[in-house]
């Protein structure tokens, strides 16, 4: 099979573990022609891409900028400081007005959970979810799940730890359904006032003491505090947060057994994850970025390939 | 379903053994040729090729695989997008000498995209085309083949099926088949 189940991504909720293996499979391909001499192919010459970010982003745009012209695409970037929407346009019509200038795709990020549900409803062009709000970002767990693919084999069986504040994250849900879909165990970890109250009917374990979950697992996925996310004070400091649940180099050297340590960035260095494990041979921190672009090629591809 | 024997098994290993001495006598030491296979397809000939040459001449020639499926001009055009296979090229191919090599000639599109993908790996010095089957008269676009093991007439509404051993074939064959 060669054609996703969707003409949107939107989450990794609503795609098959074969999307995600044939995004995987096409990845490769890319991975490859990233590590050429010339890095672009001509496959969307003829597409314009608009990358709408109504919430600040570096790594993701940049990732999904250099995706696009990688593939040949034309890219419109639209970021909501400096624009419309600070007038008081609602979303339709900011996107109705891009889409009117011939756009074939738009990679969005928005502050509301379901904003892009919303916006495939009502408009025709395939929309990539680039974040929504806590919700999901699905190019985040693919490139994650890839990453992890490419340095253990494969997912299938594979123990994977989330540490950190889960109650904000939307790397973290992504995760945990694209891990579960390809067969992987998930654990979330961390304070109990981050760890959402049902996320055990999501068929998760959870943990809250972080030496045990670094003992359990074979993939620790540390995560930011989002401390803009954060309308009340979830822990008494950064300091006693660090010291309860930052992941450091005595830890891992506590571990009898090889571990892999991944981050989805930016990271805060000294307090959920310290420098000497971050720079250390168990981190696969920039070969995750690395493989964004690879993975974000091969979702733009999949879904522009579509008649 | 209609089956025309092209090419038996003895056939064919002739043809490729006449390919082997067509390019040790345009390449002679083969210091400056690269053999590129063209996916999905060519590799397995070109594998039967470097070995055979290796048998001959007792010299290691660079190959690699080539697919051209990011730079085809129907994406898009298709009903859904063509699921791409490895390139597998560990040099470059500025200044060399390239022969392209693919079981079945027919439209010239794939080698047209294949020229356009090799571009990535440097600007060759020249490029040669090898197949085993020429699809006469079907061509979209002005390419030809420089070392062909066979012309056949076909029509639109048959193709060339090429059987291996080694995917699984009792023989190697080629035949011309009714489309269904």
């Amino acid at each position: 099979m060669s054609q996703l189940s969707t003409r949107h991504l939107l989450g990794i909720k609503d795609i098959t573990t074969e999307d995600i293996q044939l995004i995987f499979e096409t990845a490769d391909n890319f991975k490859e022609v990233l590590n050429r001499p010339i890095k672009k192919v001509p496959s969307l010459r003829d597409i314009t891409i608009a990358n709408i970010f109504f919430e600040n982003s570096t790594r993701t745009r940049l990732s999904f900028e250099l995706a696009e012209k990688r593939l040949s695409a034309d890219v419109i970037n639209f970021s909501s400081s400096n624009s419309s929407v600070k007038k008081g346009e609602t979303l339709i019509d900011t996107v109705n007005n891009i889409l009117s200038m011939k756009v074939d795709m738009v990679v969005m990020r928005h502050s509301s959970p379901g904003a892009p549900h919303f916006l495939s409803k009502n408009i025709s062009a395939n929309i990539v979810n680039a974040g929504d709000g806590t919700h999901e970002h699905p190019t985040q767990a693919l490139l994650d799940a890839f990453s992890i693919r490419e340095k253990l084999g494969d997912v299938a069986g594979k123990k994977v730890a989330i540490i950190g504040d889960i109650l904000h994250s939307r790397v973290a849900l992504s995760n945990i359904f694209c891990l579960q879909k390809l067969g992987a165990e998930v654990m979330v970890c961390g304070p109990i006032t981050l760890i959402p109250k049902f996320i055990s009917s999501l068929g998760v374990k959870v943990e809250h003491d972080v030496q045990k979950a670094l003992e359990w697992c074979d993939v620790a996925n540390v995560l930011r505090i989002q401390l803009e996310r954060q309308q009340i004070k979830y822990f008494p400091s950064l300091r006693e947060y660090s010291l309860y649940f930052g992941v450091n180099k005595k830890m891992l050297d506590r571990l009898d057994k090889e571990i892999v340590i991944m981050h989805p960035g930016p990271i805060n260095r000294g307090v959920e994850l310290n420098s000497d494990v971050a720079d250390s041979e168990h981190s696969i921190i920039l070969q995750q970025v690395e493989n964004g672009v690879a993975v974000r090629m091969a979702v733009l591809y999949l879904l522009a390939g579509v008649r | 379903m209609q089956k025309r024997l092209v090419l038996d098994q003895q056939q064919i290993a002739i043809i490729l053994k006449r390919f082997c001495h067509q390019l040790i006598e345009n390449h002679d030491t083969f210091e400056n040729t690269v053999l590129l296979g063209l996916q999905p397809r060519g590799p397995i000939v070109l594998d039967k090729i470097a070995k055979t040459l290796e048998e001959i001449s007792g010299q290691k020639v660079n190959t690699g695989y080539l697919d051209a499926t990011f730079h085809r001009d129907d994406f898009r055009r298709r009903d859904f997008p063509l699921k791409a296979n490895e390139t597998k090229i560990d040099f470059l191919i500025e200044g060399k000498e390239v022969v392209l090599i693919d079981d079945v000639l027919y439209k010239g599109r794939s080698v047209r995209a294949a020229l356009d993908a090799m571009i990535a790996f440097g600007r060759p010095k020249k490029v040669e085309l090898m197949v085993l089957v020429d699809r006469k008269y079907t061509r979209d676009y002005p390419i030809m083949p420089d070392y062909c093991g066979i012309k056949v007439n076909t029509l639109e509404s048959q193709y060339v099926s090429v059987e291996w051993t080694e995917k699984g074939f009792e023989k190697d064959a080629i035949w011309i088949t009714e489309k269904a």
